[in-house]
Order: structure tokens, then C-alpha cells, then sequence
């Protein structure tokens, strides 16, 4: 059988008159029933129990100056400008109080030039970070500075503010 | 008479392609300063085979920047009687016939004469037993013969190129014949892959790829696709090149510090500093006697060429001018002439020095132009650049006079290296 739109139309409407019929019985109030109380049953409670609760935890690495996670640099430059220590010096706070984490420092550089000499301009920028870092307490094991050179840019235009997002230094947690 | 020809714009597109690839285009935009006159009669019975050899020919010679192409009517066969006269009356100098013929299943010989027109003799000819998959080989060895004797330099159409391609998210390393031809995938990789190098035996590539997330140096053998990871330390391993036995590599090591130069060898181990600075060292080349090395340095400020001993020590700077910017050193067979990219006013570009004058010419007109890479005959010079907003490959002669571009349909083009010359 094909339910058409006018027969399923009928069908609600039906549906529909049952309903409001059912809500519209008065009960009478004579025939409300009687509410028998009944004693609860023993229950096996220590009322003396505590449960441990944990306060929300944020994830450290998520929020603050530990979710920056990049370092910017000037052109042909490999110093860590000073808009930059926080970040630095908050991963370092990090890292010395959680000796088992590991991070690479990931250089890169804008596309002008030999890929090969952007590879080691890129590993000066992963060296500048990791070296600030260093002075901060950060052991040698726990960082690796490698370079992406030119190859993984973030911004792919051809002018100076798409070159300035990409000479940049990027901390990875691993 | 001999036509001499100035560089200039041809508007001469060579179309090559291929069933599986993206067709690689070759503009010619400039030829070289003399063009030697030559006939190419068509291969008689040249249809028995599966691809033609006459046009083979034909197009390498025109690419080649140094022939000017007669126009022939028929095919001869080398066993034709040729008048000189009609070769002369029509200014060629010299002619070249042929034919093909079947030796058995899939199997040809294609047999070819080269004649001096003026003098009326012949230079040069040989059969060659051929192999169907073989038949483009032994057109471009056709082509090389040719060249070589009318030149008096190695014909280069019989040898490879390797580049990588980027198409969306994937790279692929390729390799194709010196036209374009015959493209086979030796790598594809979701991450970059740069700085290929041939082996001097033609049989392995050198790379880096960041499949594992940072640059890693591999050798692949081309005929098994074996790899074997040569450099992987703390750090980046970048910058491979052989040595002239094939039998070490100078490879780029931070070691967890800055970019150095060292030896290593090819099965990764042994690994030795040469380099001795602060800075940045490398892009590092043997000279074809292996005994000295060319690289880059900034421990002067900008980006430098020097050079030192194979055995490290103390190193020489050798480029003064530029914009404090010259890198990619590659030297010459001869050991005579340092090919490099020199930023200038103009943007980054080929150039060529005299090692010994210290001359230097300007070889490209294009910018932005990366890693120039020298034929095996030391006449030419591949490299990558721009066309538009993508990346093409480009060709220039020593001279500065033969220029070229290379495109691909789909993706950019980037990183080549010529192939060595092989049996």
C-alpha cells in the first residue's frame, strides 16, 4: 500500500484528535486512588565514605605562553628578539620540570636562494632557539634542532609579509 | 657559406611526449653564435620499427643549439649512390642517411652514414643491433655520433636527467631521458624531497627526503630500488655529492650544531669533518680529480664560494662580487670553470668563471633562478627556475649563447641533475 501525502495527512490528523481527546477526560477527583506508603527498603551505604574528585585539568601545553609555539626572526637574522623570551623561557620552565618530554625545534626560512643554504639558514634559526633554551636549564637530550629550510612554508605568497611568516623557528612536542 | 647566428628569440617549441607524464615542453630561445648545416634524409624503411628514428635525430640536433636543419624530401638509404652537387647547391654541409630493418622478434638494425658534403666523403657510420625497447637509444647515439664529429665534442642525447616534481602534495623523484622521454618514477613521497645527485656510474641516485620529518640523506639504486640511509644524525644531513670513483660522498652535517662539511662513505659510514668554521659550511663539490673541494661558506658575512683541499684545511675564497650572495658551486669535466648561482640586481642567476682569470660571464636571463647542474660534455647547463608562478627548468650553453626553458603541464618542476655519460 502507497502512502500518499493525503492519506498520511488523515492519518495525523487522527492520530492528532485521539490525542487531544485523551488529554481533554476530566478525572474525577472521587477516583483518585489511594497512596499507600510504604517503608524504603535498607540500603548498603557507609554514610562515613568519601570519594576522590579531580579538579578540571588543563593540559599546561595548551593555554598560556606554552601554546605559542613559534619564534620569528628578522631578515638574514638568527637572533631571538626579546618579544620572544617569554615563550622561550616558558617552554624552558616546562621542559626542566618534565625531564621525560622531548621536542624538536623545527627552522625554516622564506624561499629566496639555494634550498641547500636555506637548510643550514633554517638550522640557525632551530640553533638560536635551542641554545636560548639551553641557558635556561633545557639538557641537550631533550631537544633536537633540525631545519626544513624552504620546503614546508606556512605562507606561500612571494612578498615580505608572506617571507616574514616564514623565517620562523617552530617548537614540536614529540 | 656558413649563416652565423646572434642569439635571438626562435619561436621554435619542441613538443615531446610521453603516454604516462605530464608532455614536457622545450622553448628555444637562443642558439649558438654558429649553426652547422646539415640534411637529415629520413631513414628508409624507418615505419618497420615502432618509433621513428628520423625524428629523433632530427630534434636533438635542433636542440641542440648548434645544427641548422636542411630540409629533405625522401628517405635514402646508406646504400645510395648521393650526389654531392644537389647537397652542395642546397648549403649543407653535411648529410646523413640511413635505414632500418628487421632482424627478427622485436629486434631491428639500424645502419647510418655520415657524409662531408664538400669534400664528398664519409665521416663516419655504424649498424647497430637493436632491441625494440632500445630503438630512442640508439637515435640519441645516432645523434651523439654526429655531433661528436662534426663538433669535436661528446654529444649528450644519449644520457639522463633526474628532477623532482611537486603536484598538489606529492613529490615525485623522476627520471627521464636528456629530451624529456621515457619518464620512470624512481621515488614518491608525501614530504620534500631535494638536492638529487647522480652517481658517476649512472646507476644510483643521491637525495635527501623529509619522510621522516627532518632532512635525511638516502642513496637509492635506480635498477633495484634498493636504498640504503647514508647519513641520518642528530640534527639535519643534507648536501650529497660523489666522489669522482663513486666510492664516497661529501654530504652537509649539523650534528645537532651548525651546517659543516664532511666526507662519509657511501654506505654511511666513516663520517669525517673537512670544514673548519663557525658558520655555515656547505654545498660541497669534489673537483673531477677529487682533489680539491668547492663549497659555501658566510664566515665572511654573505654567502661565499671557497675553496680548500679534499683533506679539509685551509680554504680560499674565490667569489667577490654579487650581491654577497653565491652559492650551488658546480664544477666542470675539465676542471676549468666554476658554474654558479650570483644574486644581482636582477634576482638570482646562472653564472660561469674562468678558474683561472677569474673571468666571469652572466650564462642565463632568467631570475630566481637554483641548481645548476653541468653536462657530462661540460657545453651545457640545466637548472631550475620560475615560469610564471611555477617551477620550470631551464638550459643554457657555456657560452651563454644556446637558451632554453623546460615546463611540465601539471605541478613544478625543481632540482635537476644531468646524468653521466654511459655505455
Amino acid at each position: 500500500m502507497r502512502f500518499t501525502s493525503a492519506s498520511k495527512t488523515v492519518a495525523l490528523l487522527l492520530a492528532s484528535i485521539a490525542l487531544i481527546s485523551a488529554c481533554s477526560t476530566p478525572v474525577p477527583l472521587e477516583d483518585k486512588p489511594k497512596i499507600v506508603e510504604k517503608s524504603p527498603e535498607p540500603v548498603q551505604v557507609d554514610n562515613r565514605a568519601v570519594t576522590t574528585q579531580k579538579a578540571v585539568e588543563v593540559d599546561p601545553l595548551t593555554v598560556g605562553a606554552l601554546a605559542k609555539r613559534s619564534i620569528y626572526f628578522d631578515y638574514d637574522s638568527y637572533i631571538v628578539k626579546d618579544e620572544f623570551k617569554a615563550t622561550v623561557e616558558a617552554h624552558a620552565k616546562y621542559l626542566v620540570a618534565n625531564k621525560g618530554r622531548k621536542i624538536l625545534v623545527q627552522g625554516n626560512t622564506d624561499e629566496r636562494g639555494s634550498r641547500e643554504y636555506n637548510i643550514a639558514l633554517g638550522q640557525k634559526r632551530a640553533e638560536a632557539v635551542r641554545k636560548a633554551l639551553a641557558l635556561y636549564g633545557v639538557a641537550d637530550a631533550q631537544v633536537e634542532a633540525v631545519s626544513l629550510g624552504e620546503e614546508k612554508p606556512k605562507a606561500t605568497g612571494s612578498d615580505e609579509a608572506s617571507w616574514a611568516e616564514n623565517r620562523r623557528s617552530d617548537i614540536v612536542y614529540q | 657559406m656558413k649563416s652565423l647566428f646572434k642569439a635571438f628569440v626562435l619561436s621554435i617549441i619542441v613538443l615531446v611526449s610521453n603516454a604516462a607524464q605530464a608532455q614536457m615542453r622545450v622553448e628555444v630561445s637562443g642558439v649558438g653564435s654558429s649553426q652547422f648545416p646539415i640534411a637529415v634524409a629520413a631513414f628508409a624503411d624507418e615505419e618497420l620499427s615502432p618509433q621513428l628514428v628520423t625524428s629523433i635525430i632530427r630534434d636533438d640536433l635542433n636542440r641542440s643549439g648548434y645544427f641548422k636543419l636542411i630540409e629533405v624530401g625522401m628517405p635514402i638509404s646508406e646504400t645510395a649512390n648521393i650526389n654531392f652537387d644537389t647537397w652542395k647547391a642546397r648549403g649543407a654541409e653535411a648529410l646523413v642517411v640511413g635505414s632500418v630493418q628487421k632482424r627478427g622478434e622485436g629486434r631491428y638494425e639500424v645502419r647510418y652514414k655520415l657524409f662531408d658534403v664538400a669534400k664528398a666523403t664519409m665521416l663516419s657510420g655504424f649498424a647497430m643491433d637493436t632491441p625494440n625497447p632500445k630503438i630512442r637509444l640508439t637515435a640519441h647515439k645516432i645523434a651523439d655520433d654526429i655531433y661528436e664529429k662534426l663538433l669535436g665534442l661528446p654529444g649528450v642525447f644519449s644520457t639522463r636527467i633526474a628532477y623532482v616534481t611537486k603536484a598538489g602534495a606529492e613529490y615525485r623523484l623522476e627520471i627521464a631521458d636528456a629530451d624529456g622521454e621515457g619518464v620512470q618514477v624512481a621515488l614518491t613521497s608525501k614530504e620534500p624531497i631535494i638536492s638529487p645527485i647522480w652517481s658517476p656510474d649512472g646507476t644510483k641516485v643521491a637525495y635527501v627526503s623529509m619522510e621522516l620529518k627532518k632532512p635525511i640523506v638516502y642513496i637509492q639504486n635506480l635498477i633495484t630500488g634498493q636504498r640504503v640511509t647514508v647519513a641520518n644524525f642528530k640534527g639535519n644531513n643534507s648536501s650529497p655529492s660523489w666522489s669522482p670513483d663513486g666510492s664516497k660522498l661529501l654530504v652537509t652535517l649539523s650534528k645537532g650544531a651548525i651546517a659543516q662539511v664532511y666526507s662519509i662513505n657511501a654506505d654511511g659510514s666513516g663520517a669525517q669533518r673537512l670544514s673548519n668554521s663557525n658558520g655555515i659550511d656547505t654545498e660541497a663539490r669534489y673537483s673531477p680529480d677529487g682533489q680539491t673541494i668547492y663549497f659555501v661558506s658566510d664566515r665572511s658575512g654573505g654567502a661565499q664560494i671557497y675553496r680548500m683541499s679534499a683533506n679539509g684545511g685551509e680554504a680560499k675564497r674565490i667569489t667577490f662580487k654579487g650581491n654577497g650572495y653565491n652559492v650551488s658551486p658546480r664544477i666542470s669535466p675539465d676542471g676549468n670553470t666554476l658554474v654558479y648561482i650570483s644574486r644581482r640586481e636582477g634576482g638570482e642567476q646562472v653564472y660561469a668563471m674562468d678558474l683561472l682569470s677569474g673571468q666571469e660571464l652572466r650564462l642565463s636571463d632568467t631570475n630566481r633562478d637554483e641548481s645548476p647542474s653541468i653536462a657530462p660534455n661540460g657545453r651545457y647547463v640545466l637548472y631550475a627556475t620560475q615560469a610564471g608562478r611555477r617551477g620550470s627548468l631551464g638550459i643554457v650553453s657555456t657560452d651563454g649563447k644556446v637558451k632554453q626553458k623546460l615546463t611540465i603541464q601539471a605541478g613544478d618542476i625543481r632540482e635537476p641533475t644531468w646524468g653521466p655519460f654511459m655505455k
